[in-house]
């Protein structure tokens, strides 16, 4: 879905190959990241923070052109401050979503950016706004989003769940996001996700090497290429994961 | 108002030596004689009712309606110059029309009371202009419940639970402030503010009126609608049998 056009950025642009994801809970929302900006096979920035602060219960998560998304989480921002001020009161979390999908909308041809709106208001509590690439804005209980999104659509429609808590949505966001990052090669490095509630935001860091653990791969290959493999195993003690026969 | 003829009062953008602005003291008088409109916030919604004074025998009933529809949630009731509540309502529904397309949501009464009331004082400012000769009542129901407010000539504009404006507001204060109105349910205060504008209706001066009621609440859904027929009517009769008794 949030496939990015790489004819569309321009020579030697900072691209957010991302994997993101916002799933809403009783009490609240989880958002989360991989930290992985890269200019083309060149990783730029390996602990990237892609949760934007739009408001204070309000994050995005940003997927596309490094530039173009934070120009709109800027512009954003500052117009939630400037309503909060008229208004006297929190905005609600369909107002940033509502401005931010304008933005994206009217600037489609500009621009490179799936976006999705997380947060907690007073009037609705939690809820989870995708803003894909042209512009749409769409509520739904989980989202996902970035190149790396599209290899787990199927593990998140067999494993999400109505009525979860905060713990298991943020276990929930954790494996999506290290599968997703596992095989999408422009995701990756570390994850980072913020639990946002009535009562505050709070944020979470899991390193690169304390993800969760899923199946690597299994060695397959008969007794008599084992034996020429063994002298291989005998050099390095890296073990392919597959290979061809 | 003594000073008249000495020369301040020719334009708003000059002040009088004790710091008055004549024009928008005029416009308040247009808008004393104005028939009465009056708005009751109560519990679970807003009444807003007018006195329409009928000129001529000739208009067709319910013509030049002074309670207008901003928004589905926004009511607005003028006294004063008719074409000017027109072009204030016009603004207001553009104002409401541009925050629902940036927001998504309906707009708060107090923001559009403030962007009125913005508006409204702008034109206390130049000499090209003249100030608005409407005090405007707006009404409705948003996210914190009902609210109402009153903008004056001036651009000033207050929260009230009940408010009355034009020829009669004096003694249409008194009354609503006789009543306990965040107690009324809907249907009581249609009553009682069917109740006031024949009280306050000076039949040896006017000859006739048209009494014209919306409200907004849960009664309606949340929407801003004329008060239903039936109910109008029910509501006229109750006041004219009460004012028979009173007098």
């Amino acid at each position: 879905m949030d496939h990015i056009d790489m004819h569309r950025l321009k020579q030697g642009e900072v691209n957010l190959g991302t994997s993101i994801m916002a799933v809403q809970f009783d009490g609240g929302v989880v958002i989360g990241a991989d930290s992985r900006t890269t200019t083309g096979s060149y990783i730029a920035n390996r602990v990237t923070d892609k949760l934007t602060f739009l408001h204070d219960r309000i994050y995005c998560c940003r997927s596309g052109s490094a530039a173009d998304t934070q120009a709109i989480a800027d512009f954003g921002h500052y117009y939630l401050q400037m309503q909060a001020q008229t208004l006297g009161s929190a905005p609600a979390v369909l107002t940033a979503a509502a401005i931010m999908e304008k933005m994206c909308y009217q600037n489609k041809d500009q621009l490179s950016a799936g976006i999705i709106v997380a947060g907690w208001d007073k009037k609705t509590g939690p809820s989870v706004y995708n803003i894909p690439l042209g512009g749409g804005l769409f509520r739904q209980p989980w989202a996902i989003g970035g190149s790396g999104s599209t290899y787990v659509y199927g593990y998140c429609d067999a494993t999400y769940q109505e009525g979860w808590g905060k713990d298991e949505t943020v276990n929930f966001v954790k494996n999506t996001l290290t599968l997703a990052m596992s095989r999408d090669g422009s995701s990756g490095g570390c994850i980072r996700m913020c639990v946002i509630t009535e009562d505050g935001v709070e944020r979470k860091f899991i390193p690169g090497n304390e993800l969760p653990k899923f199946w690597e791969g299994k060695e397959v290959l008969g007794e008599a290429t084992q034996k020429a493999l063994a002298a291989i195993s005998a050099v390095s003690d890296v073990a392919p994961m597959a290979v061809e026969v | 108002m003594t000073s008249i003829g000495t020369g301040y009062d020719l334009s708003a953008s000059t002040y009088s030596p004790d710091g008055r602005i004549f024009q928008v003291e005029y416009a308040n008088k247009a808008v004393e004689n104005s028939g009465t409109a009056i708005g009751l916030r109560v519990k679970d919604g807003i009444i807003l009712a007018v006195e329409k004074l009928v000129h001529s025998k000739l208009l067709i009933p319910e013509a030049n309606r002074r309670i207008q529809t901003l928004d589905r949630h926004l009511g607005l009731a003028t006294a004063g110059l008719l074409a000017d509540g027109r072009q204030l309502a016009d603004k207001a529904r553009d104002e409401s029309a541009n925050f629902r397309d940036s927001f998504r949501s309906p707009a708060p009464v107090k923001y559009i009371a403030d962007r009125l009331g913005s508006y409204v004082q702008v034109y206390t400012l130049y000499s090209s202009v003249r100030p608005f000769g409407i005090s405007t009542i707006i009404g409705g129901v948003d996210q914190d419940g009902p609210s109402l407010f009153v903008i004056e000539p001036s651009g000033v504009f207050f929260g009230y639970h009940g408010a009355a404006v034009g020829k009669g507001r004096q003694l249409a204060k008194t009354e609503l402030e006789k009543l306990k109105l965040s107690e009324l349910s809907m249907r009581q205060a249609v009553f009682e503010a069917a109740r006031i504008i024949y009280l306050v209706h000076d039949d040896s001066k006017e000859k006739t009126f048209e009494l014209e009621m919306s409200w907004i609440g849960d009664e309606t859904n949340g929407l801003h609608v004329p008060v239903p027929k039936d109910l109008l009517a029910e509501a006229e009769q109750r006041a004219k049998a009460e004012l028979e008794d009173f007098e």
